[in-house]
């Protein structure tokens, strides 16, 4: 896993305590709201998204930037790429 | 006989706009909102509109309004996913004692499972004292939950006061608003609330259909686990028909909430003033700051359920204290904790109006219900030697 810190993020998404699939289905909603080059950050405390939210960046070609810890919960950083 | 319906509190008789909307959603229109051709997305779209019509009654955005089965899974769902959900921060939640047992039963369960809840007394008018909210919070208080007004008093309690004080050490507030939506103003920017419960059966929907608000960015955890409805945060297909009885439901207690308490308040105080001349007969909760549809009394030396049967022979049809307490038999705990006595509060009765009542069945009540107590006090035991007594002996009443 890639750890970051201090990323930036154009929209942030809160989905604490959500479980699966909110963390797919925001994650899909909220890059197609986005400009290609702008940064999402999603927050959520289910584990499942340790392997899912990477694995859909690569799937759809979108650049996953990295997480952060935030200890209840974890921070993922997505950046939206041009197809 | 006559048969008149006096027991709006319990349920409210589904208006015909709303049932007329309702209908193709139980016959053509059966579609899930989940499913993603045509037939779903009619429903979800039926499902987005009734989130503008709630939403619009309590001044609220649609996104933060999640529906619910009824007002009770509301405030199960507000106590337990707020307390599960700020349980890092503190442990300590304030609950009034003149709540519904829906968020008393919730604190119970809270309490078994290492929170610490506090109990907050009302004074004899059934007010909750924003300064013992104030004196009762601790540096673990992470929720604030009173009643917006009670069903079985109709005291409407100060919640913008205790908002003021919670905000101070940035504690969450809900509200149980199951009594007031629909049938008096409530707008959740101006009460300040972070979450609020409704019914939709109280202002003339659908059983089956209730919501909680939920002030944007406040995180709550789930009562219900499954699917992604209500962005997932209360899964299980939605019961289409009632949310759209409830959306136009509260589109229409909105645009007539001013003419129904124009008509129901005097028909209300009708009942109050006329009762209060009655020996030994009380009003419990505040006589100004009451539901406006609303008379609730104690009367000495006499049953609520004895009152409510013969009533109930005359064809008027009326509660004793709240429905639980009344089928277990037993005082009601809003009345003890008013601080009325147990004996008293075994008289206790309440009549709660609605738009299909008129004033002809007032005076039939006002006719009636002086003397069933005439009757009832001729035969009880409790009653010989009252005469005797200097006073009533309890301080609940308008008579003072």
């Amino acid at each position: 896993m890639k750890f970051v810190d201090n990323v930036k993020p154009d929209v942030t998404t809160d989905i604490v305590y959500m479980m699966c699939p909110m963390h797919l289905l925001k994650l899909e909603e909220q890059v197609k709201e986005l400009e290609p080059g702008q940064i999402l950050e999603i927050m959520t405390d289910y584990d499942g998204a340790l392997e899912d939210i990477p694995a859909w960046c690569k799937k759809t070609g979108n650049e996953f930037l990295g997480m952060e810890d935030s200890g209840d919960f974890f921070k993922f950083y997505i950046k939206k790429l041009a197809r | 006989m006559k048969k008149i319906y006096l027991d709006h509190v319990a349920t409210n008789p589904l208006h015909t706009e709303a049932l007329d909307a309702m209908m193709p959603y139980l016959k053509e229109e059966f579609g899930n909102p989940l499913s993603v051709y045509e037939y779903g997305m009619r429903a979800k779209a039926a499902i987005e509109g009734a989130r503008e019509q709630v939403a619009g009654l309590v001044n609220a955005k649609p996104a933060e309004i999640i529906f619910t089965a009824n007002g009770a899974e509301a405030n199960n769902f507000a106590l337990r996913g707020i307390a599960l959900a700020k349980q890092n921060e503190g442990k300590h939640v304030l609950v009034s004692r003149m709540e519904h047992h829906s968020i008393l039963n919730s604190a119970r369960f809270l309490e078994k499972n290492g929170f610490a809840v506090t109990y907050l007394p009302v004074d004899k008018k059934g007010f909750v004292d924003p300064d013992t909210v104030k004196k009762a919070i601790t540096k673990e208080t992470v929720l604030i939950s009173v009643t917006h007004a009670s069903s079985e008093v109709g005291t409407i309690e100060p919640i913008r006061e205790i908002v003021r004080i919670a905000k101070e050490k940035n504690i969450i507030v809900h509200t149980d608003a199951v009594a007031t939506t629909g049938n008096i103003p409530v707008d959740v920017k101006d009460l300040g609330v972070d979450l609020l419960s409704m019914a939709a059966h109280q202002f003339y929907g659908p059983k089956g259909a209730g919501a909680l608000y939920v002030k944007q960015g406040i995180r709550i955890v789930p009562l219900i686990y499954g699917g992604i409805q209500e962005s997932g945060r209360r899964a299980g297909t939605e019961n289409v028909p009632a949310i759209v009885g409830m959306g136009k439901a509260a589109e229409l207690a909105k645009a007539e909430m001013a003419k129904r308490t124009e008509y129901l308040k005097p028909l209300r105080d009708r009942i109050i003033d006329t009762m209060a001349g009655v020996e030994r007969v009380y009003l419990t909760g505040d006589r100004e700051n009451r539901l406006p549809a609303h008379a609730s009394f104690c009367v000495e030396y006499i049953e609520g359920e004895a009152m409510l049967l013969l009533l109930a022979a005359k064809g008027l049809f009326s509660a004793s204290g709240s429905a639980c307490s009344s089928k277990a038999l037993k005082a009601s705990p809003v009345l003890l904790s008013m601080g009325i006595s147990s004996s008293l509060a075994q008289g206790s009765i309440v009549f709660s109006l609605g738009t299909m009542n008129t004033s002809e069945d007032v005076d039939y009540l006002l006719t009636e219900f002086p003397a069933v107590i005439k009757r009832l006090r001729e035969i009880s035991p409790y009653a010989q030697g009252w005469g005797d007594r200097e006073e009533g002996g309890e301080e609940c009443t308008v008579k003072e």
